[in-house]
């Protein structure tokens, strides 16, 4: 189980809010993720460390209802949970922003925003209601505005804008649906300083607004900045955790690349 | 960021967007210059019916294409279409009992060709739609035997042959088929919707959308323009014939092409494809006009489509030097 070669989690007790126990997924002969745990506290911000291939991704894809655990268990306050698509963990509360994004180039910064919900009347005609453009406009920029993405005109389409306006209106698009969990994959990978910053902020503004946050990020800087807890991964197995604090950088640094001591490791089994 | 290159950036955009209307004006003024009869009310009639049912087929294929697909079953729905319809007509079955033959029919294909993209691994619909335009081709030969059916009623004849205030009555179900097409894509969620699949299908899923049936749905719309292509078709030789479609999917991708719609997906109006189909009408009646042999028309049409594909591939180009730009400007 977890191992014991770091302090207790920074978090203050009670029962966690997500908890995955004994997490398995297995790709053909490749076994991506080794009976793994992981808990996150409401309003924690959690970072999942590792080298490539250490788990991180396919963990995460099996919380937001890409891939499906072949052993183990996902439990939501308690209650186990199985999202076998994407929409159906959001409807569970978990939204994810993948590296890719998953923007639509060709249309607009509000059609972004609202993709998938847009807003139509009459009710009843389901896909056939007609779109309420304006008041989708008039949202999309609000949402973006308190995010401090600028964009000079909602309408345009995202296909010309700059990785940051990008990155702004997809993380604005998961912050409005998210009730429970945002799983941010590298979110800052492609960025610049200054809109990094912006998503630091929006980071702290979600979780002081009662979301906990999953992230993945290889930048230890930027993961003490945010995060409060570093989960370690390496080849599918936890190998520990540690306070994200700068005190710890050390231990951190030699749990990713697997020069701590063996103890640690092999109890993963 | 530099705004001067940032406003002639956005002129060329406009250029482009506008460009299948434009290509068509141009084009009708060049066409008025070349010909004398061009202009001439009998002329732009005969245009109007013959590019009404390129139009109507055009303006299916769109929604297709914008969702990175192709349909090239649908002249041979044309064909099977004009058949069920004559046969029916020819058992003794009321104009409404024909006409909803003929559009189920078109509906039907459609349907097939959605589900079986959409449910087996066919890498591409170019594959099934290839076959189903062999299979429906056939089926209409057999139910045929191979000869064309004399007769259909007097609706639909009118529908080819009629003209109300001077107007012929293929060019009015024309526009009233790209009106509906033109709310359904521009104004309702389902439009929203197929825009999406075609620029990204993955996110289009992640996002909730139901993309297998969105698919389905443009193949279904596609196969029905194909038999309102068909009602317009046979009113107006007032028979069902088994090659009454043929080659007429190849008109069909060209307009929509020429319109201005990308094979990347994502792109692509009523308007442009509406226009695409009338530039390829208007090509071959002035070349008609100045007694240009027929076989020179493929010549033109085929280097037409090209430079169409040519301008798109020109515009992705723009765009992403657009994009560099302004990410320079805001970091």
């Amino acid at each position: 189980m977890n191992t014991a070669s770091t302090r207790a989690p920074a978090t203050s007790a009670g029962s966690p809010l997500l908890e995955v126990k004994g997490a398995t997924k297995r790709f053909g002969a490749v076994t991506a993720l080794r009976a793994v745990n992981l808990s996150l506290q409401k309003h924690e911000v959690v970072a999942l460390l590792g080298d490539n291939g250490a788990g991180k991704s396919t963990l995460i894809r099996c919380l937001s209802g890409v891939h499906q655990l072949d052993q183990g268990q996902i439990l939501i306050n308690g209650l186990p949970i199985s999202p076998r698509t994407p929409a159906e963990a959001q409807q569970l509360g978990i939204v994810t922003v993948h590296q890719d994004l998953a923007l639509f180039d060709n249309l607009s910064a509000a059609g972004n925003f609202f993709a998938g919900r847009e807003l139509s009347w009459p009710r009843w005609a389901g896909p056939f209601g007609f779109l309420n453009s304006r008041a989708m406009n008039v949202e999309a920029e609000a949402a973006l505005r308190k995010l401090q993405v600028i964009i000079h005109d909602v309408r345009h389409e995202v296909g010309l804008m700059s990785g940051g306006q990008r990155q702004g209106i997809a993380v604005a698009r998961a912050e409005s649906t998210c009730r429970l969990i945002m799983i941010l994959d590298e979110p800052t990978a492609a960025l610049g300083l200054r809109e990094r910053r912006n998503v630091w902020t929006s980071v702290e503004r979600l979780r002081s607004g009662g979301a906990s946050i999953i992230l993945i990020c290889h930048n230890l800087d930027e993961v003490f900045a945010i995060a409060d807890r570093a989960v370690v991964f390496r080849q599918g197995r936890n190998v520990g955790e540690a306070p994200a604090n700068p005190q710890y950088r050390e231990q951190i640094v030699s749990m990713i690349i697997g020069a701590e001591e063996p103890a640690a490791t092999a109890r993963g089994e | 960021m530099p705004s001067g290159v940032a406003r002639v950036l956005g002129a060329g955009f406009l250029l482009l967007r506008l460009g299948p209307s434009l290509v068509l004006l141009i084009l009708i003024i060049l066409s008025s210059i070349l010909s004398p009869y061009f202009l001439t009310t009998r002329n732009l009639q005969n245009l109007g019916v013959q590019s009404a049912s390129t139009a109507v087929l055009a303006i299916g294929q769109l929604l297709v294409v914008v969702t990175r697909g192709i349909d090239l079953s649908v002249g041979s729905v044309v064909s099977l279409s004009t058949v069920v319809g004559a046969l029916a007509f020819v058992h003794g079955y009321s104009a409404a009992v024909v006409i909803a033959a003929m559009l189920i029919t078109g509906a039907a294909v459609g349907f097939l060709n959605g589900i079986i993209l959409t449910t087996t691994r066919i890498p591409h619909p170019f594959i099934v739609t290839l076959g189903s335009m062999n299979v429906v081709l056939g089926i209409a030969l057999v139910l045929s035997g191979g000869v064309a059916i004399v007769g259909m009623p007097s609706v639909i004849s009118a529908i080819g042959t009629q003209y109300l205030v001077g107007i012929p009555a293929a060019v009015l179900v024309t526009l009233g088929w790209g009106a509906i097409a033109a709310v359904l894509t521009n104004l309702v969620k389902w439009g929203r919707w197929i825009y999406a699949v075609g620029g990204n299908p993955e996110a289009a899923r992640r996002a909730g959308m139901p993309v297998n049936r969105i698919l389905v749905s443009t193949y279904v719309l596609c196969g029905l323009s194909a038999s309102v292509a068909a009602v317009i078709i046979s009113g107006r030789t007032n028979t069902g014939d088994p090659v009454a479609g043929s080659l007429l999917e190849l008109d069909a991708i060209a307009a929509v092409i020429i319109g201005g719609a990308s094979f990347f997906g994502g792109r692509g109006t009523v308007l442009g494809a509406i226009s695409g189909a009338f530039v390829i009408g208007v090509i071959r009646n002035t070349l008609d006009l100045m007694n240009v042999s027929p076989y020179m028309h493929l010549i033109a049409i085929g280097i037409v489509v090209v430079a169409a594909v040519l301008l798109d591939v020109f515009r992705v180009r723009l765009e992403s030097k657009v994009r560099s730009l302004q990410a320079e400007g805001s970091s």
